[in-house]
């Protein structure tokens, strides 16, 4: 990824020191767009413009481009067929929640929303510009990618001898699982300060409310939160695309066989590639679990929402970034936007995607992304040519 | 430089492999003829780790024992395999399927200095060097499949099929190519159904008939003998 990149610049030629440079500043700058965001667009779309909706949207928009995005490093890029992804949100949107609704508690005797002006969609709030708070949620948000990361983990053992078909009822599994133990297994969220106070931290991460959802969450999602994670994603996923590391995931999907013939590590690449990308999805999904005017349930996060994801990656074209960021932007959009239609709309969100996948069977773009002109072949005729397409 | 004692394959309940041996010396082109499911092409995945050999099987490379080690590992010793049917990586470059070759080496130079090498081995990979490998034709993708493989720099290389459905100009290429690896210093063996051709160019030969070695020898004195010209090169002596 990005260090096996700088390692191999710094074989180049260019000193160390600026290939580190070169490794760690365009996180730096992911974190000043992040700030952007979060200080000049969203006053200016809430306040300057009341578009309170449109705000909303893209907020949305960002959860899904980094769902759709870490998927892609599976689905896309290695070729594994998973369709569990929203599993490992559950998890993280769960574990994340815990942290700061009972680590709200512990630490200010309420779980109201404390953070500073980044980790807020409020406005005209005074707010100073940090608080322990935002700490809290980003320690929250990385704990839920952890554990969904080891539950990638567990799920991508079974791929090292399940393919196709066999692999994706593997993972669907999984998926029911989850929501099936989330919904059942777990107790009703607590919220007398005294109790909390006394109960073991073991036993409140048991009580997430179970069928009835985790309430009372403090909305922390912000632009900033969730363009930092996005940002950080499509950077981590470009990385891997064009470094050694990536063209062997995609060599996985192209010709396993080969792929190991040529010396590829192929169980511990998939491996790696479930982990990396269940890490993403549970940061997406703790984002999801504090966004405004979301019920964290289980029930939401089950093969529907999977299968949303799938789409999404499908329709953007299996193994291209901008691709699966361009239909994540669509399909997040284009429920919204045929709301006029009412009750027709989910049969013409349908039609629209058979439609799609008619045209273009390979998705948007293909392996492609969409600066490459290769992306584009087919709209000037060239996808005639035989196996142009691909 | 490998050796080779009663190898036995089974895929499920089917035997594949019923015990083989062989020898492959330092330097040489060794061909492995037979027909169709006779276990040509189980032998090499079981040399190069792809498929799990049975217990009692005794693969020995360099001194070393490969049976049953994982194909990553077999690799980086330089024994490496051109897999049968190309199995290029279709939506990549020529550039990336070579650079996927390269993939156990980190000696940038190195990488460098073969990609040259095996660019003027396959002049015509030049000449597509940016064009994606599944548009090529399916010469020029065995070409390149052979040319991945030497970009691992292998001492020993194993090829199966490489005359798998090219026409018969294309063949007489891959073949005077597969002498030019040879002298170079790589050591071969080739797996082929093309029994005329892959006597020509390697110096011993095995025959396998259904998971068994029938036949060994020179591979002038195998081409020579009726039983091979009646069986494998069609001609009725």
């Amino acid at each position: 990824m990005a260090w096996s990149l700088s390692s191999r610049a710094s074989q180049l030629g260019p000193p160390a020191a600026w290939s580190l440079v070169r490794g760690v500043l365009p996180f730096l700058a992911c974190v000043a767009v992040a700030i952007l965001a979060q200080v000049i667009l969203k006053p200016f779309l809430i306040t300057t413009l009341g578009w309170d909706f449109a705000a909303k949207m893209i907020v949305d928009v960002g959860i899904n481009i980094v769902l759709a995005v870490s998927l892609t490093l599976v689905n896309g890029f290695t070729g594994q067929f998973s369709i569990g992804h929203a599993a490992f949100m559950a998890v993280g949107g769960y574990t994340a929640a815990a942290i700061v609704y009972y680590g709200s508690y512990r630490i200010a005797g309420n779980p109201d929303l404390a953070g500073g002006v980044l980790s807020s969609m409020l406005v005209g709030r005074e707010a100073p510009w940090f608080t322990p708070h935002d700490l809290l949620f980003l320690v929250a948000m990385l704990a839920g990618g952890v554990v969904a990361a080891l539950c990638g983990y567990l799920v991508g053992l079974p791929s090292l001898r399940l393919k196709g078909d066999y692999l994706a009822i593997v993972t669907l599994g999984f998926g029911e699982i989850v929501r099936v133990l989330i919904q059942s297994q777990t107790g009703d969220v607590l919220y007398d300060p005294e109790e909390i106070a006394q109960t073991p931290a073991w036993k409140l991460a048991g009580s997430l409310g179970g069928s009835l959802g985790f309430s009372g969450l403090p909305f922390y999602t912000s632009f900033f939160w969730v363009y930092l994670l996005v940002l950080v994603t499509l950077l981590l996923a470009w990385r891997i695309k064009n470094s050694s590391y990536g063209r062997a995931l995609i060599s996985i999907r192209e010709d396993e066989i080969a792929s190991e013939a040529m010396g590829v590590d192929t169980t511990r690449f998939k491996i790696r590639a479930f982990v990396l990308s269940a890490f993403l999805a549970g940061c997406a999904g703790a984002l999801f679990a504090h966004t405004v005017g979301v019920q964290l349930n289980a029930a939401e996060l089950g093969f529907v929402k999977s299968f949303d994801i799938i789409i999404m990656v499908v329709l953007g074209g299996l193994g291209s970034i901008s691709g699966a960021v361009i239909a994540a932007i669509i399909l997040t959009i284009l429920p919204e936007a045929l709301r006029g239609v009412a009750e027709y709309r989910m049969v013409a969100y349908a039609v629209a995607l058979i439609v799609m996948m008619l045209v273009r069977p390979k998705g948007l773009l293909g392996v492609h992304e969409v600066w490459e002109r290769a992306a584009w072949d087919w709209l000037l005729g060239a996808s005639k040519r035989k196996g142009a397409g691909r | 430089m490998l050796e080779v004692e009663s190898l036995a394959v089974s895929y499920g309940a089917i035997k594949a492999l019923h015990g083989i041996g062989l020898r492959v010396g330092r330097g040489e082109i060794v061909t492995l003829i037979g027909s169709n499911g006779a276990g040509k092409s189980t032998t090499l995945r079981a040399i190069s780790g792809l498929v799990r050999p049975a217990a009692g099987s005794k693969i020995v490379y360099d001194g070393t024992s490969i049976a049953s080690r994982p194909p990553h590992e077999i690799v980086r010793m330089g024994l490496v395999q051109s897999p049968e049917g190309r199995g290029v990586f279709p939506n990549m470059t020529v550039e990336e399927n070579l650079e996927l070759g390269a993939y156990v080496r980190s000696d940038r130079d190195g990488i460098d200095a073969d990609r040259e090498k095996a660019l003027s081995l396959f002049p015509r990979l030049k000449e597509r060097f940016r064009q994606s490998a599944g548009t090529l034709s399916g010469g020029e993708q065995q070409m390149l499949a052979m040319a991945r493989a030497l970009m691992a720099r292998p001492r020993l290389l194993l090829l199966d099929e490489p005359s798998l459905g090219l026409a018969p100009q294309i063949v007489q290429v891959i073949f005077r190519i597969i002498r030019e690896i040879n002298a170079g210093g790589t050591t071969i063996l080739l797996v082929e159904q093309n029994a005329h051709m892959a006597l020509k160019v390697a110096h011993r030969a095995y025959v396998l008939e259904v998971g068994r070695i029938v036949m060994e020898g020179p591979a002038a004195e195998l081409a020579a003998s009726d039983q091979v010209k009646n069986a494998y090169m069609g001609r009725h002596a």
